[in-house]
């Protein structure tokens, strides 16, 4: 998922005066038209290289930071099954952290210079993880209804044209659809409980309906890369296709939970089968995104302090290799 | 105690070593030094999550009185956990929780070998599974060790100070006690003395590759296994049992 900020910064292709020739970019067009799958050693415009690092980064960035609004309950929660099953999806989490700086690097970028970028905040991450977890309801809700928003930009991820990407987004999409099941059975177990936890399941679709529908990003009319990115095949469907289509497999699932849309405006049009809904808050998107959501800056500091808290470790780390490389050479 | 008690009380008490260790290691996800780390730690916390539910389903298969493995973890309270006081210590930075890791595995991997071959069949199971988990941990934490301590000079002094402060907890690793004993006997289970021999040789080993000084044995705390804990402790569970209480009865 979390390719949301995608459209939001960045240069536009081919800024750096670099000498591509008409022919060059014509073949290369011709290779994705094809649905050649290109790969890291391959010829390729360096703003589709520079889109992809972008995209690619922002979304480990977005694994990474997104382990805290539910790290935040792990140690609370309320049966050792739902602990280990949290855990195991925040553990995943790391890991599609990790192999996405992998896919990352196969671009000709470091992955501690992505990681620096993050953390002097010059990249981004997915705004939605800047709301807060006040419940366990709301882990019940991110699974449900973030994982279930990123799963839509997810799965045509993996048919995208740059193959170490498409590879990397299979395996992240088989343990998404686990985390966003996982989210649907515990608000399950919330709306048939007590009528505390009920309550509890609805103030969290309250929360966190509209931030989860404005992940596709913003309308397509307003989105800047959309249409350079469709034509390379590194995104497949507009974000107001996802949006819609999000939205459309969502809704029955909050009235199988006896759970109320947030939206007063949210009508099926049976003319063209899909829901009709109100107006997004697009200035929350882009307050958000701009470093005023509620926790932008608890979450960069809590980032950060883990890695200056290990830079010490780190440096021990790098002094043994090379004292045992030292030695290995005398 | 009767001989039925005993048993409850050795296979309660192992559940509540992982369960508190897991939980200690669950507070620090998202603070590792590197991602890597990020996913042993919680790899490793998983480990230990899984133990403590075995040790607490079999707990309550042998006490028979129909609580299951949360109610053993969410509706106790201090001084009925007998973990040890090594495991409800706080965090503190990586160095600590490596040493902690390190001496508590190198007793633990030795205690479910002898487990493994006891003649009580459920601990028996679980301690083949365990183990096999454990010994990977103690290689990762070992290898550590002796990263921080053959590292730089500040990671040296840091890892001496993390095996000094916490050596005082590893007396109560070996105090037998009748539970211990009564499991030795019963069930041809771990004989600490024996255990302790072992460990020293092992833990001497990785402390000289690790350039650093095995402390002297001085005063050494010990209560918890008895259920009484440390001031830490509280807290502790008052995080983790917090929701589950605040709701009674509720199903998640």
């Amino acid at each position: 998922m979390y390719t949301q900020g995608l459209d939001q910064k960045g240069q536009t292709a081919n800024n750096r005066g670099t000498t591509e020739s008409q022919e060059q970019l014509a073949a290369f067009q011709r290779r994705i038209d094809a649905e050649e799958k290109i790969e890291a050693k391959d010829w390729m415009p360096e703003g589709y290289r520079r889109t992809l690092v972008r995209q690619i980064s922002q979304h480990a960035h977005s694994e990474i930071i997104g382990m805290q609004p539910e790290g935040n309950w792990l140690t609370r929660a309320p049966t050792l099954k739902r602990k280990a099953i949290l855990l195991a999806k925040v553990q995943d989490e790391a890991g599609h952290g990790l192999y996405l700086y992998s896919a990352g690097e196969t671009l000709g970028t470091s992955r501690d210079q992505m990681v620096g970028d993050l953390l002097s905040g010059k990249a981004k991450y997915s705004s939605i993880f800047n709301y807060p977890t006040l419940t366990w309801a709301d882990i019940g809700a991110i699974g449900w209804l973030v994982d279930g928003a990123a799963i839509m930009n997810q799965i045509p991820l993996c048919r995208c044209s740059y193959g170490p990407y498409a590879r990397a987004m299979v395996r992240v999409c088989k343990e998404e659809s686990f985390h966003q099941r996982q989210g649907f059975d515990i608000m399950l177990a919330l709306s048939r409980g007590t009528a505390a936890q009920q309550a509890m399941a609805q103030d969290a679709l309250n929360r966190w309906w509209w931030p989860s529908i404005m992940m596709f990003g913003p309308n397509d009319s307003n989105s800047r890369h959309s249409a350079q990115s469709m034509a390379w095949k590194i995104k497949r469907f507009s974000n107001d296709e996802l949006r819609q289509k999000f939205i459309d497999v969502t809704v029955p699932q909050a009235e199988f939970l006896g759970l109320k849309v947030p939206d007063d405006d949210l009508e099926f049009d049976k003319l063209t089968g899909h829901y009709r809904f109100g107006e997004i808050d697009w200035q929350e998107l882009s307050d958000v995104i701009a470093g005023n959501g509620p926790c932008n800056r608890q979450r960069m500091a809590r980032r950060r302090q883990a890695h200056d808290d290990g830079a010490w470790v780190r440096k021990a780390a790098q002094a043994y290799a090379d004292k045992q490389a030292a030695k290995k050479a005398a | 105690m009767k001989s039925d008690d005993l048993l409850l009380a050795y296979v309660t008490r192992l559940g509540d070593n992982a369960l508190v260790l897991a939980q200690r290691k669950i507070e620090t996800v998202t603070l590792g030094p590197e991602l890597e780390e990020e996913l042993a730690n919680a790899n490793f916390a998983l480990d230990y999550l899984g133990q403590a539910r075995l040790f607490y389903t079999l707990a309550g298969e042998l006490e028979n009185a129909g609580r299951d493995e949360d109610d053993f973890a969410f509706l106790r309270s201090d001084h009925e956990f007998r973990n040890l006081l090594l495991l409800e210590q706080p965090n503190g930075h990586f160095g600590d929780m490596i040493a902690r890791d390190f001496l508590f595995e190198s007793f633990y991997v030795l205690q479910l070998e002898a487990l493994e071959r006891c003649r009580h069949a459920g601990v028996a199971a679980i301690a083949a599974r365990a183990v096999k988990e454990v010994r990977y941990h103690l290689r990762h934490v070992g290898r550590w060790l002796v990263r921080l301590g053959d590292g730089t000079a500040q990671s040296h002094e840091r890892a001496q100070r993390s095996i000094d402060d916490l050596w005082r907890f590893t007396g109560e690793l070996f105090a037998a006690d009748e539970i211990d004993r009564a499991f030795a006997k019963g069930f041809d289970g771990p004989d600490l003395e024996a255990l302790r021999v072992q460990w020293q040789q092992a833990v001497a080993a990785v402390l000289a590759e690790a350039t650093l000084k095995q402390p002297e044995d001085g005063w050494m705390a010990s209560g918890g296994k008895q259920g009484r804990h440390s001031e830490h402790f509280g807290y502790l569970l008052a995080e983790m049992q917090h929701l589950h209480r605040s709701h009674p009865g509720a199903t998640w």
